[in-house]
């Protein structure tokens, strides 16, 4: 079991290093459009600061979305998927390989380029743990529902906008704690509560979305 | 999915599931349903807008709640019923569970899209503006952001077995989700703008306030059950036209 | 020799398709037994792909039952190869029988050697031939030790020369108790190829 998923995350990560575009595309999309929120409203810090946790959420989870389309697609048209789900092992494994895969390329790389694009946006220092810590546990969250949405459109064509109607609405608990936790701990309040809550979303999508997303690669081998 | 195949259900849920079943099922059930939501929905329109005594607050706008209410109180039911015929669908491979739950998807859609004009309707003479981040429009806002995934996922699917069961799926981890989504949509809310009014929750609405609006809900819940099966024998007509019954049913 | 009859790998009884609420074929019955090799006929869309897929486990079964009296282990090769372009011949391989049966490098270039691929081991596969890279998907063959093979248009994008090849490696397997069943639009000049023709089964049931 533990092999077939490293063999998964092996092969996966050694494509992405041939073609690092995949991974550095989102990263760079979410440094520029937290770049576009001061040109688009101002770049004064005292204005930012407030906006600044939101801002970077708001990115994080549209960069996690761009990213969702290499989960499943590219394994889908090129028949390795058939291969995947003919193994002799539960599919949930191959999806948390992929889940795994999608946040090493994604969600982590985020959560080490936060402090640059907070500096950016002029959130306070003190709040910056928080930041950190709330992507560190809110990003493999969206990790997971958007594994659900990257299973359900595979064999869908030119699915990257239907991809985030599925998905977005799901993240917007993330989005709400993420922020309010580091809204808080801007004013020096305790974030305890929310990162608890964070974790408690994190557990939950453990807990279904493997075996959704599972059963929505299946039911997506039926078109192929 | 195989580890259902051993339960052992009545036989009345296996009858339930043939199409020609549930069209004629359907066919006798309806004029009730259709009856009931007839009576109830304008008894409760006429005593809501015209006797129900005015709001101390509000006036008259308050009558609203007479839509709004119902509406959304559909729009969040009709999902969690997709859902759940989406999982029987899934779970007992029962074709007519999936149309079942595809004639929702419109009909609850257009709920709670109800819900969102009235709520903004509601809005404007009590806030000043049509829109307003209050928690509960919030949330309905969400929950049409999810029918509108539920309804493109569907479109985007040719094979309509396919879209039935994926559907499916995506409307098991939305209905999931909008306990979560509410909870913190309501945190959230609390925390930014605490609004002075709230379409809904009076701490306490005299009956004669009250019971109209019960029968609104009731009545639109036969007026959905009637719309819904009428759809579904629609499908059921469209889906199943090369079979035999279907074509000595048209001959009839 | 043939005293004994060979153990039954594959057993197919009223096994029906649907796609699209169009029935490609119903009443399907046959049963492989290890030595023979299966050849489905039919013309463009009447469900050879689909009748694989299904004997594969990758399409549901809603009418008629697949079962395998022995152990269930196949090696399908599909219409799309699930070769990754860029990754290296050796490399998919690799990642490919880590599925099933881990290979070593020196495995896998002998069974690269056997399809005609030597020298190619370290070439992306983007930058092969279809007909090479049908046989690195091929290469499979040697490589994995499933008994029944499933295997769609195996001989298309090849040459005369491949596939004579192949008619070997297929040969081989059969000696070996070993049992396929493929698609092809092609006939092979093996003995004994039992067929089932989707396009006969649609008009006894017409």
């Amino acid at each position: 079991m533990m092999s077939f998923m490293f063999a998964i995350i092996r092969r996966d990560l050694l494509l992405v290093m041939r073609y690092p575009a995949e991974m550095l595309n989102p990263l760079m999309f979410f440094v520029l459009v937290v770049a576009l929120f001061p040109l688009g409203i101002s770049p004064e810090a005292s204005l930012l600061s407030q906006v600044a946790a939101g801002i970077v959420w708001v990115a994080a989870l549209l960069a996690t979305l761009l990213a969702l389309d290499i989960l499943f697609k590219a394994d889908f048209a090129d028949g390795s998927l058939e291969q995947l789900l003919m193994a002799h092992q539960p599919t949930w494994i191959l999806v948390l390989a992929k889940v795994i895969v999608h946040w090493l390329i994604s969600g982590l790389p985020l959560v080490l380029l936060s402090p640059l694009v907070a500096s950016m946006l002029f959130l306070p220092a003190e709040a910056l743990p928080t930041l950190m810590f709330s992507l560190l546990v809110g990003t493999p969250t969206l990790s997971l529902f958007g594994a659900v949405g990257a299973a359900l459109v595979t064999g869908v064509k030119n699915a990257g906008m239907l991809i985030s109607l599925l998905v977005l609405p799901l993240y917007i608990p993330v989005l709400i704690f993420g922020t309010g936790a580091v809204a808080a701990a801007a004013q020096g309040l305790p974030v305890s509560g929310y990162l608890a809550y964070m974790a408690a979303m994190l557990i939950f999508a453990l807990m279904i979305t493997p075996w959704a997303a599972a059963m929505a690669l299946k039911v997506g081998q039926m078109q192929g | 999915m195989s580890w259902f195949d051993n339960w052992h259900l009545p036989k009345w849920f296996y009858q339930m599931a043939s199409p020609k079943w549930f069209y004629d099922f359907g066919a006798r059930l309806q004029p009730w349903f259709a009856g009931l939501a007839l009576i109830l929905i304008s008894w409760g329109l006429v005593w809501g807008l015209l006797y129900a005594p005015a709001d101390y607050q509000q006036g008259n706008s308050f009558r609203i709640i007479y839509v709004h209410v119902p509406a959304a109180i559909l729009g969040q039911s009709l999902f969690l019923f997709m859902a759940v015929a989406g999982a029987i669908g899934l779970i007992w491979k029962i074709k007519v569970a999936f149309m079942v739950a595809r004639s929702a998807t419109l009909v609850g859609a257009s709920f709670t899209a109800l819900a969102l004009i009235t709520g903004a309707v509601w809005g404007k003479p009590t806030w000043g503006t049509y829109w307003v981040w209050d928690a509960r429009l919030t949330s309905t806002l969400i929950l049409l952001f999810l029918y509108t995934g539920v309804m493109a996922l569907n479109q985007a699917i040719p094979d309509r077995s396919v879209a039935g069961r994926a559907t499916a799926i995506l409307a098991i981890i939305g209905s999931i989700n909008i306990p979560i989504i509410k909870y913190s949509v309501d945190w959230w809310n609390t925390l930014h703008q605490p609004s002075t009014f709230t379409l809904t929750s009076k701490p306490s609405m005299p009956p004669e306030m009250y019971i109209p609006l019960l029968l609104m809900v009731i009545g639109c819940y036969c007026f959905c059950a009637w719309l819904i099966m009428q759809r579904t024998r629609n499908e059921i007509l469209d889906q199943e036209r090369q079979s035999s019954w279907v074509a000595r049913y048209l001959e009839d | 020799m043939q005293l004994t009859t060979p153990p039954i790998l594959l057993q197919v009884a009223q096994l029906a398709c649907e796609r699209d609420e169009r029935c490609l074929f119903s009443g399907l019955q046959f049963s492989v037994r290890a030595g023979e090799i299966w050849h489905v006929k039919g013309p463009n869309g009447s469900g050879k792909t689909s009748l694989l897929r299904q004997l594969a486990g990758l399409l549901p079964v809603d009418k008629g039952d697949i079962s395998f009296p022995a152990e269930k282990s196949l090696l399908y090769i599909g219409h799309k190869l699930a070769l990754k372009e860029q990754l290296t011949a050796n490399e998919n391989l690799a990642w490919l029988t880590a599925l099933s049966t881990p290979s070593t490098d020196q495995q896998r270039y002998s069974a690269l050697a056997k399809v005609g691929l030597r020298g190619f081991e370290e070439s992306l596969v983007a930058q092969l031939s279809a007909g090479q890279k049908r046989r690195v998907a091929l290469a499979r063959l040697h490589l994995q030790t499933a008994p029944l093979w499933l295997l769609d248009e195996p001989l298309t994008a090849m040459d005369q020369e491949g596939i004579k090849d192949q008619q070997g490696w297929f040969s081989e397997h059969l000696k070996k108790g070993g049992a396929m069943v493929f698609t092809s639009h092609q006939d092979l000049t093996i003995d004994g190829v039992k067929v089932i023709d989707l396009s006969t089964l649609e008009e006894a049931r017409v």
